[in-house]
Formats: C-alpha cells, sequence, structure tokens
C-alpha cells in the first residue's frame, strides 16, 4: 500500500518535472484529431509515393525526367509555381502592413473600408477568376479604357497566361494579408507610440524604429500564410491562365495523375510539392527566430 | 500604464501634428492612392459578373443590349441551389465553432506552458499550413471513404475541420502572447480558477483575435476547393464546387448562368461575412480591447 502511494508519487513527480501540469492536457483534444486525420493519411500518402512504375523513388524520378503519362513537362511547373507564389505574397505583404498600419487606430469609415476589401475573399478564387476573365479580356471594360484614352493601340493580353493568374493571386491574397495585418498592428500598445512621439518622434520614424520591429513576427506569419495559399493555386491557373503550358501548376499535376488513377505519381508530386513549400518557410522561419518576440504591451519603464 | 493614463491628450498630440505632417502625407498619400485602386479593380469585378448574369444577349458595347433575371430561375433549377446554400452554411457553422473551442485552450497551453514536446506539438499544429493541402487531401479522402463518410455532410465537415483546427491555434498564439501574463497572474492570486480565467479574463482579451480567427476560418471554409471536392458527393455539395464545376464547363452551360452561380455564392458568403462582422467590429479590434470602453 504504501510502496504503491510512493511509486504513484514518483510518477507523479516525474510527469511534473517534465512540465506537464493538469492545464497541459487541455492540447489533447486537438492533438488526438490531428493524429488521426492528418498524420495518419500523411503518412499514408507518402507511403504511396514509392509505390511509382517501379518501386522506390521511381515515381519522383520520373517527375524531374518529365515521364509522367499525363504531364509532359512536370519538371517546369513546380517553377513556374514558385514564380508565381513568391512574387504574390510579397507584393502582398508590401501592399497590406502600410494600409494596416495607418488604419490600426481606426479612422472614419474604417469598417466599410474593411468590409470593401475583405470582399474578394468572400468570392473566393473561382468567382474572381471568372472576373478577371472579363474585365481583362480582350473586350473587357479596361482594355476597352485604355483604348478610348488613347494609352494603348491593341488591347492588352492579361488574361490565358502568367499576368493573369499573378493579379488573381494578388487581388484574393491581399485581404488575408490585410486583416492579419491589422490584428497585429492594433496589438501594439499605442502608448509606445505616445512615448516615441513625446520623445519627438516623427510618425514615419515610428514606424519605422517602433512598430516596424514589433510588427516582424507579425509580417513573417504573414508573408508565410499567403505564400503558402498562393503556392496551392489550381483554380485559378486553369481558369484564368493557360493550364496546358504556361501556367500549369504543381497541384494541377498532382490532381491530373490522381484523377487519372496513377495514384503514387500524385503523392509523388504532393510530397514533392510539400518539400519546396517547407524549404521556402524554413527560411523564413528562420528569420523570425531571430526578432524580438513577446509582448506588446508597454511596460511601466 | 497609469503615467500614461493621467497625461492629459491634447498637449501629446499637439506636437505629433506639427511638423512631420508633410513627409507622412506623402507616404500617406501614396498608401490611400494603392488601396482606392485595389478598390475600383474590385468594385468593377464584381459589377462585370453581375451585369453578365443580368445580360439576356452578350452586346458588343460596354453593357449588354437587354436585361433579363431568367438565368437565376434557371440555374436554381439545373443546379439545386437551395440545398447547396443549405450545405454550405451548416458546415461552414459546424467547422468554426468546433475550430475555435478546440483552438482556444490549445493555443493557450502552447503559448504560455513549457513542457517536454512541446515544440513537437508546435509542428505538429504548424503542419498543414505550411505543407500543400493536396499533400493531406489525397490519402485523406481515401480515410473518408474507408469511414463511409464520402457524401456526407459529416465527411466535409471532418476534412474541413483538419486545416481549420490547427489556423486557429496558430493564429491566437500571438495573440495569448500579447496578453501580459500579470493580469492573469493577479486573476489567480485573487482566487481565479482556471475556468474563470479563460472566461474572465483570457476571453474578453483574446476578442480580436477570437473574432479575426472565427472569420478567417469561416471565409476559408465557404470557398475550400481541394478538400471539399475529393469528398463531396451530389448530395453534400458546397456551392463553390458547383460553381467551378458550371464554370469548367463554359462549352455545356451558358456564359450566364455561370456568372448565376458566381453571383450566387458570392452573395451568401458575403452575407455570412456580414452577419459575423456584425458580431466583430475590426475598429474594436484595432483598441485591442485595451482602451476602448463603451
Amino acid at each position: 500500500m504504501t510502496t504503491s502511494a510512493a511509486e504513484r508519487r514518483d510518477l507523479g513527480s516525474w510527469i511534473r518535472a517534465r512540465g506537464y501540469t493538469p492545464t497541459v492536457w487541455l492540447v489533447l483534444p486537438g492533438v488526438l484529431f490531428m493524429v488521426v486525420f492528418f498524420i495518419y493519411p500523411v503518412i499514408y500518402g507518402l507511403n504511396l509515393s514509392f509505390q511509382g512504375r517501379s518501386g522506390g523513388i521511381s515515381a519522383y524520378l520520373d517527375f524531374f525526367t518529365n515521364q509522367f503519362p499525363h504531364d509532359s513537362g512536370s519538371f517546369q511547373t513546380l517553377w513556374t509555381t514558385l514564380a508565381l507564389a513568391l512574387p504574390s505574397a510579397l507584393i502582398c505583404l508590401v501592399l497590406a502592413v502600410p494600409i494596416a498600419w495607418r488604419l490600426r487606430r481606426g479612422v472614419r469609415g474604417v469598417r466599410v473600408l474593411t468590409a470593401i476589401v475583405m470582399i474578394p475573399m468572400t468570392l473566393g478564387s473561382v468567382f474572381v477568376a471568372e472576373a478577371l476573365n472579363t474585365l481583362l479580356g480582350p473586350a473587357g471594360w479596361l482594355n476597352r479604357l485604355l483604348l478610348m484614352l488613347n494609352l494603348i493601340h491593341e488591347p492588352l493580353r492579361l488574361t490565358g497566361n502568367f499576368t493573369g493568374v499573378l493579379i488573381a493571386l494578388v487581388l484574393t491574397g491581399f485581404p488575408f494579408s490585410f486583416l492579419l495585418m491589422l490584428g497585429f498592428a492594433a496589438g501594439i500598445d499605442p502608448s509606445l507610440d505616445r512615448a516615441a512621439s513625446i520623445l519627438g518622434a516623427g510618425p514615419t520614424q515610428r514606424f519605422w524604429r517602433i512598430d516596424l520591429p514589433l510588427l516582424l513576427p507579425g509580417i513573417t506569419i504573414t508573408f508565410a500564410l499567403s505564400f503558402v495559399l498562393a503556392f496551392a493555386v489550381f483554380p485559378s491557373a486553369t481558369l484564368l491562365g493557360n493550364d496546358a503550358g504556361p501556367t500549369r501548376v504543381l497541384s494541377k499535376v498532382a490532381y491530373q495523375e490522381y484523377s487519372n488513377g496513377n495514384y503514387a505519381n500524385a503523392s509523388a508530386t504532393a510530397v514533392i510539392m510539400a518539400v519546396a513549400q517547407l524549404i521556402v518557410l524554413a527560411i523564413v522561419f528562420l528569420i523570425r527566430g531571430r526578432l524580438y518576440r513577446g509582448s506588446t504591451a508597454g511596460g511601466k519603464g | 500604464m497609469t503615467t500614461s493614463t493621467v497625461l492629459p491628450r491634447a498637449p501629446m498630440s499637439a506636437p505629433d501634428d506639427r511638423r512631420p505632417r508633410r513627409r507622412a502625407s506623402l507616404m500617406g498619400s501614396l498608401t490611400w492612392v494603392v488601396l482606392w485602386l485595389f478598390i475600383v479593380v474590385l468594385v468593377a469585378s464584381v459589377a462585370v459578373v453581375v451585369i453578365g448574369s443580368f445580360a439576356d444577349r452578350t452586346g458588343s458595347g460596354w453593357l449588354p443590349a437587354s436585361y433579363t433575371a431568367k438565368w437565376y430561375a434557371a440555374a436554381w433549377q439545373d443546379f439545386g441551389v437551395g440545398g447547396l446554400l443549405g450545405n454550405t452554411v451548416v458546415v461552414a457553422i459546424v467547422v468554426v465553432v468546433i475550430s475555435l473551442a478546440i483552438g482556444i485552450p490549445t493555443a493557450y497551453v502552447l503559448a504560455r506552458q513549457s513542457f517536454a514536446g512541446k515544440r513537437l506539438l508546435l509542428g505538429l499544429f504548424l503542419l498543414p499550413q505550411v505543407i500543400p493541402t493536396f499533400t493531406y487531401a489525397i490519402p485523406l479522402a481515401t480515410l473518408v471513404y474507408a469511414l463511409q463518410l464520402n457524401n456526407t455532410l459529416v465527411g466535409v465537415i471532418i476534412v474541413n475541420l483538419v486545416p481549420s483546427i490547427p489556423f486557429a491555434v496558430l493564429v491566437l498564439i500571438p495573440f495569448v502572447e500579447q496578453i501580459d501574463p500579470r493580469v492573469e497572474q493577479a486573476a489567480r492570486m485573487s482566487g481565479a480558477g482556471t475556468i474563470q480565467v479563460f472566461g474572465r479574463i483570457l476571453a474578453p482579451l483574446m476578442v480580436p483575435g477570437l473574432l479575426a480567427a472565427g472569420v478567417l476560418i469561416l471565409v476559408r471554409v465557404v470557398g475550400q476547393f481541394e478538400l471539399t471536392f475529393l469528398v463531396a458527393g451530389p448530395d453534400s455539395q458546397t456551392l463553390v464546387i458547383a460553381l467551378y464545376a458550371a464554370a469548367t464547363q463554359s462549352g455545356i452551360v451558358s456564359l450566364q448562368e455561370i456568372e448565376t452561380m458566381a453571383v450566387v455564392y458570392a452573395l451568401t458568403t458575403l452575407i455570412l461575412l456580414m452577419i459575423s462582422l456584425r458580431f466583430v467590429d475590426p475598429t474594436t479590434a484595432a483598441a485591442g480591447g485595451r482602451t476602448r470602453v463603451r
């Protein structure tokens, strides 16, 4: 009796010594769900990717040597996808940070403004692609306007190619970056700004030397999330670009192989997609780890 | 903290508004021009689709020659818009509620506690955000089929929870980190239990984060394409799946009918967003729940 009680106490202190206070167990429901519906499928897919034509890494080799039965240029799609996702995430960020910073205290009509900016997010990529096809097409309103103003002499080709997909990605990605940045910018204690202003810093100085450094962790998260969003581009590449060539993206290749029953090739493409994305994100989060991370509330000092 | 609230506001903002004003407005006006350009493109995009959905015949000018509402009746019949609407709303709301309910405690523990294996858990919640949807969507769809949940709303809800729960956790962690731990310690010292700390201290301070996370998840679920596409059947489709199906059949389905479906889809998400924005005021979020008192 006494020994088992002592053992139990030992076990209890062993668990507590590793930081497992009762509060920690609050993560359990989330973790269980993720193990069953995320970890297990990922491992299953990984296993599948090594069952290509002749086993082992043959599916991967086929990808890099463009030997998939339904995709003649699979390797090129890797660069196409990166060339779309990186610039669009960067453009979104460069647009979102100053605007969110300016709106962080709220100006008149900020609610209406935010609601309007968020429209593309509610519209989704399929709607935006459909709309841009008409708006930016050869007979669309933009080309009509530019022709009317004599700025151009023949219609600009903005759809059915790379430019169209990039425009669509920026349009759908911007609200996402904007809303996240607004949340982070609003979390900065106004008294820090006020203190800087008392010490003689103008708005520009305050932005570069107070708010931007405090925002950097938020900025890296925002960049990472909007890159991920753009990297998975699928509907707009098909509807607004030309997925037979110039805007054929990785997810299109994976889907094509999947719908033709080549599950190993589809899985291998999905894994390559994941690795490429993880490399980009690793760089971003390596930078984030070096930045200040903590309370954005002003202290007493 | 106390000193800053006692200080009068007017003398502080006066020097602030003086000299550096011109430089700030230069940068500011550029910001506003970009913002307005964005809004103009946006409004034009919506206008083009809405006008197109009412076009009787596509004209050669800026606007169609004559208008009709017949495409709406046709789309309602052809695509079963009523059922699609019901599916979309149910899936979106259930996913948001479950994601936040699981996300709050998880984000709290990951932001505040330190324990063995914490980095591993952080990685677990980061992974679905950092690997592409397709990487897990295809095997996940197989699992849902094996559980015989394909073509059911439960199946659609499960696959949508997979990216949503970690997303909620990831968005909420910085919001927990922003809360001064001393506030919480003070509450605990004054005798508040875990439930009270969550309900009366953390939740009100986290409102901006909860709202941001909730709205973002709602919109992501309504627009979620790949995951829903792979497990949904005729009875459990959401609007966006039906819209994509229509858009890829542009030869068979008339352009006006596609644009009609686009309008119905956009209107649904817009109304859902409006309802959430009734509860979520981005400007209250801007005050951080700290300074604004109503």
